[in-house]
């Protein structure tokens, strides 16, 4: 169901402000979520969503994924947000207050009736539902399989907390339960799961002390607020040589398992079959994007 | 479309514009940028091909320039003439 495209570093760009969105080309994250939200002022919105369209028509060169964050679709600028981005092409939604699955059902519906009006693929247009609310951690199980189109679950500490009625600390404690379901319900649902942003730009040892934590919990990637926080992420995401090394092994052992016609082969004493070669890959990939290794071998041999 | 009210669009941060228009009989382009001298003929020309892919004849269009690319004029003078008048 889910794509394993690499998400390790997501980042926020304003969508009304040109010095951002004509960076976003260099910019060394793996996708950009452009604001049409938070970002932008309710005055501001028609402005904001024409800059974005006119932008990426122009970003022909899509070196990285391309989300936009919309309004609400239960607000009154929703809808016009996607009417005008669509046609220029972004490659998925990131959806605010997906508290229920009801709210993605609907979305799922309009960008359906997109598609069909550009003459696109039915599913060609992603939603990255974002948890950020009590409801939204109780309801995040049904709402990670909510639709297709689902490439993960994005929780947001900020309105969450806001929702809760606490404040946000720097160790997090607050966070861990909400944290916990989300990562369950995306990996139950076979879909990624990315922590929320880390406010304090300057504060490096806290955003990496807070990414580690997020890892060891299994988040595959984490939404940015700043481009100087994406080299921090990497580096923690970044699979440590002895995991290459073993990835490398495992691979080894299931083309040579595939080459005897089994399924299943031991390596040093324990059985590797789908669900450790699938992990082997995953860690070959992120080690690749991140020039640790040459290439990926045929993940063909996956399907044997 | 015609330019029935006063509008603007767009911000003073760098690599943006401010767009102001308002009615007039004739068509009148003002344009303010950091970069007029080595750039002012091409901001015109953004600007006239967006005014002639509307059909605006008519209108005073006045523009700050912070060294805009060609999208973001074309996306604030939209988003001025939309605010302006409808299309």
């Amino acid at each position: 169901m889910a794509d394993s495209r690499l998400r390790r570093s997501l980042l926020y760009v304003p969508g009304n402000m040109p010095s951002m969105l004509q960076n976003i080309g260099v910019f060394r994250c793996d996708a950009v979520m452009i604001d049409l939200e938070d970002a932008v002022p309710p005055a501001e919105k028609d402005a904001a969503r024409r800059l974005v369209r006119r932008f990426l028509e122009g970003f022909r060169e899509r070196n990285k994924e391309v989300l936009v964050r919309i309004n609400p679709l239960d607000t009154r600028w929703g809808l016009d947000d996607l009417r005008e981005v669509l046609p220029a092409m972004p490659d998925g939604v990131r959806l605010p207050k997906a508290d229920t699955p009801e709210i993605v059902e609907r979305l799922d519906t309009r960008l359906t009736e997109f598609e069909e009006e550009l003459g696109l693929e039915i599913g060609r247009f992603k939603i990255l539902p974002s948890i950020e609310s009590a409801d939204g951690v109780i309801n995040c199980i049904d709402v990670s399989r909510s639709s297709d189109r689902i490439l993960g679950l994005a929780f947001g500490a900020e309105d969450y907390t806001a929702s809760m009625e606490i404040e946000r600390s720097k160790g997090g404690q607050e966070l861990m339960n909400a944290r916990s379901r989300v990562v369950w319900a995306a990996k139950a649902a076979g879909v990624q799961a990315i922590d929320t942003i880390f406010a304090d730009v300057k504060d490096v040892d806290g955003l990496r002390r807070e990414t580690e934590i997020v890892k060891g919990l299994g988040f595959t990637g984490k939404s940015l607020v700043n481009p100087r926080q994406i080299e921090v992420v990497h580096e923690v995401f970044a699979p440590k040589p002895e995991e290459i090394a073993h990835a490398l092994q495992v691979i080894d052992a299931i083309q040579r398992a595939r080459e005897m016609g089994t399924g299943v082969i031991s390596l040093g004493g324990k059985m590797v079959d789908a669900p450790v070669v699938k992990r082997a890959f995953r860690v070959i990939r992120t080690a690749h994007a991140q020039g640790l290794v040459d290439s990926v071998p045929d993940e063909a041999i996956l399907h044997g | 479309m015609t330019i029935v009210r006063k509008a603007q669009a767009g911000t003073m941060q760098s690599s943006d514009l401010m767009v102001f228009l308002e009615p007039a009989p004739e068509l009148v382009i003002e344009i303010e940028s950091t970069v007029k001298a080595q750039f002012e003929h091409l901001i015109r020309a953004k600007i006239e091909e967006v005014l002639r892919e509307r059909g605006v004849g008519a209108g005073r269009v006045r523009v700050t320039d912070r060294g805009a690319l060609d999208y973001a004029i074309q996306a604030r003078l939209e988003t001025a003439l939309l605010r302006a008048g409808g299309e």
